[in-house]
């Protein structure tokens, strides 16, 4: 019987969805075997309950004070040890500043082959990813040993919580040594906002905001739709916003369910950032703007007029 | 201060995907370094001239990537490695395995490379090359600062900023905002036709294909289903905005 192993994460107390959605990837990888999860860090067995919800029969907490912040050596030592432990047939986690950095490490450890980035996944297994972010794909097998794997967010469908299920918590002690970081201090520049890869829409601006001033406007349609902002390479290189918000090649991929273009034009690296997202909407001076070539709905017209009737609009409507 | 920065060659980030025969076609692709390993090189150029010692570049690649290497040298690498033995080439597993055989052979203080290559996306190699070293590693890094064997690196964090202190050696991984990489100037590309470039295969390196045998392997690649062109709105701007409020709603169901 197979046994897939799950690291779930949580960022500000916070039990990220990716983790659920890991969950589901481990029920497909697992064939009908069982799913165990873990969590790390002080306070994170919390979340233990959410965990079984979603299939985890059991949740390993190791709840030592080094995996309280994200160093590679302590996640790394304690990913190490619980698969040890564990000797799971799959490992899967998200595809997080946390998961990205910590699964290669220990894969090289083990000597294990690592899929990064998997948005989807069949029988086989084989899974499917983005190359050039997103303007192609792979379809990827492991051709030996175990299978590890990290997952983007928003790809893969969590399942229902079930509140029926529950997970057995089991307190999993590790040995954490010879840390070589420090982390000395964490500047908080995305508390109360809505992060960019796990968000469900998205505004974004671009060169068309001209100023950092014009994107007052994108982050009031933000804040009545909940939404996350992020803005095109021209924006960020102009000094309007910062390089975390920067969507495209170079930057982050998204896969909202919404993302609504703002006086973006469409440079085929952005394109390759937001086009595989679910439903586009671009707003665009331009009529001739590549962006109303993948858009599903585009409005021609000033960003500064139509942004803000769109705000009022959709004010009207969601309350 | 011996550095060493790894890096790839990579399709220019305004190219379009053409699939031929189940491969990627690189027909008329205009190729660049990597956007993240080019802030690694100029990173590495920086720390030369602040510190002293020596920047060596390494790519595993076929021999067109020694245009990347030469752009590296002429933006002040000093010295260049290719490694085109394509016996070495495989998954992220192998290329870890290869570099770390090049590590070894060339020495380091500290490896820079990007956080990932634009066009696998996959972000493995630099952790997975600190681990085969034994070396710590810090990634995304915005900020970097050296003193002694002291490091300090600012670190992008989905957005947030991390400091983190460790020691030399260590391999760093560099997002964007670390710095602005310079163009090679035209002395800069004279002489970086005369620095040395060293083509390595597994003999050279003590490895064999076995050694380093991928372990994954690509079963298909294919491009994204094509978007239909969507609707343009039209009438006054008003009724415009608020036809798109009912579609997103009643059609797109996102709302």
């Amino acid at each position: 019987m197979k046994k897939v192993l799950v690291l779930a994460e949580t960022r500000d107390g916070q039990l990220r969805n990716v983790s659920l959605e890991a969950l589901a990837a481990a029920h497909v990888l697992a064939e009908g075997g069982e799913v165990v999860a873990a969590l790390f860090g002080p306070d994170s067995g919390a979340h233990a309950a959410v965990l079984g919800h979603h299939g985890a029969g059991t949740v390993y907490v190791a709840d030592h004070a080094a995996l309280a912040q994200y160093t590679p050596d302590a996640y790394a030592q304690a990913l190490k040890q619980l698969i040890d432990f564990v000797s799971p047939d799959a490992v899967v986690l998200g595809h997080t500043a946390i998961g990205r950095d910590v699964a290669p490490r220990v894969a090289a450890r083990l000597g294990y082959g690592l899929i990064s980035d998997v948005t989807g996944l069949e029988a086989g297994p084989v899974f499917t990813r983005p190359i050039y972010a997103g303007k192609a794909f792979q379809k990827r097998t492991f051709t030996d040993g175990a299978i590890m794997i990290t997952i983007r967010p928003n790809n893969i469908p969590a399942a229902a919580p079930d509140t029926g299920k529950t997970a057995t918590v089991v307190p999993f002690d590790v040995e954490i040594k010879d840390l070589r970081s420090i982390v000395k201090e964490v500047v908080r520049k995305t508390s109360g906002k809505v992060d960019l890869s796990e968000a469900k829409i998205i505004v974004s601006g671009g060169r068309g905001v001209k100023s950092a001033d014009g994107f007052k406007p994108l982050y009031e349609l933000a804040d009545v739709l909940g939404a996350a902002v992020g803005a095109s390479r021209g924006a960020c290189d102009a000094d309007y916003c910062d390089y975390s918000m920067q969507i495209g090649q170079t930057g982050k991929v998204v896969t909202p369910d919404l993302y609504i273009a703002c006086g973006i034009s469409g440079a085929i690296q952005h394109l390759a950032g937001m086009s595989n997202s679910k439903v586009i909407v671009a707003i665009n001076k331009d009529p001739e703007a590549p962006i109303f070539q993948v858009a599903d709905y585009g409005i021609v017209g000033d960003l500064f007029e139509v942004v803000p009737l769109l705000t009022a609009e959709f004010k009207k409507v969601l309350v | 201060m011996n550095i060493l920065v790894v890096m790839k060659q990579t399709f220019d980030t305004e190219e379009k995907i053409v699939i031929q025969d189940g491969k990627i076609s690189e027909d008329g692709v205009e190729f660049i370094i990597n956007p993240y390993d080019e802030y690694a090189v100029e990173e590495a150029i920086k720390l030369k001239e602040e510190h002293g010692g020596e920047v060596t570049v390494v790519s595993i690649g076929p021999d067109r990537a020694e245009n990347a290497l030469r752009t590296a040298l002429a933006m002040g690498a000093d010295k260049a490695v290719l490694v085109n033995d394509e016996s070495l080439f495989g998954d992220e597993y192998t290329t870890a395995k290869v570099l770390a055989a090049v590590a070894r052979k060339v020495g380091y203080d500290i490896i820079l490379g990007g956080q990932m290559a634009v066009d696998s996306g996959a972000g493995q190699g630099g952790p997975r090359l600190a681990e085969e070293l034994g070396i710590n590693h810090v990634s995304t890094a915005v900020k970097l600062e050296i003193n002694g064997t002291q490091v300090r690196v600012e670190r992008d964090v989905e957005g947030d900023l991390e400091v983190v202190e460790t020691s030399l050696p260590v391999l760093i991984t560099a997002q964007q905002g670390l710095n602005e990489p310079r163009y090679p100037s035209l002395p800069g590309i004279m002489k970086a036709k005369k620095k040395p470039l060293d083509r390595l295969s597994a003999d050279d390196l003590g490895l064999s294909a076995q050694d380093v045998q991928a372990k994954t392997v690509i079963v298909d690649q294919s491009l994204p289903p094509k978007k239909q062109a969507g609707r343009i709105l039209s009438g006054d701007l008003a009724a415009q905005v608020s036809e798109l409020v009912q579609l997103l709603r009643n059609e797109a169901k996102v709302i």
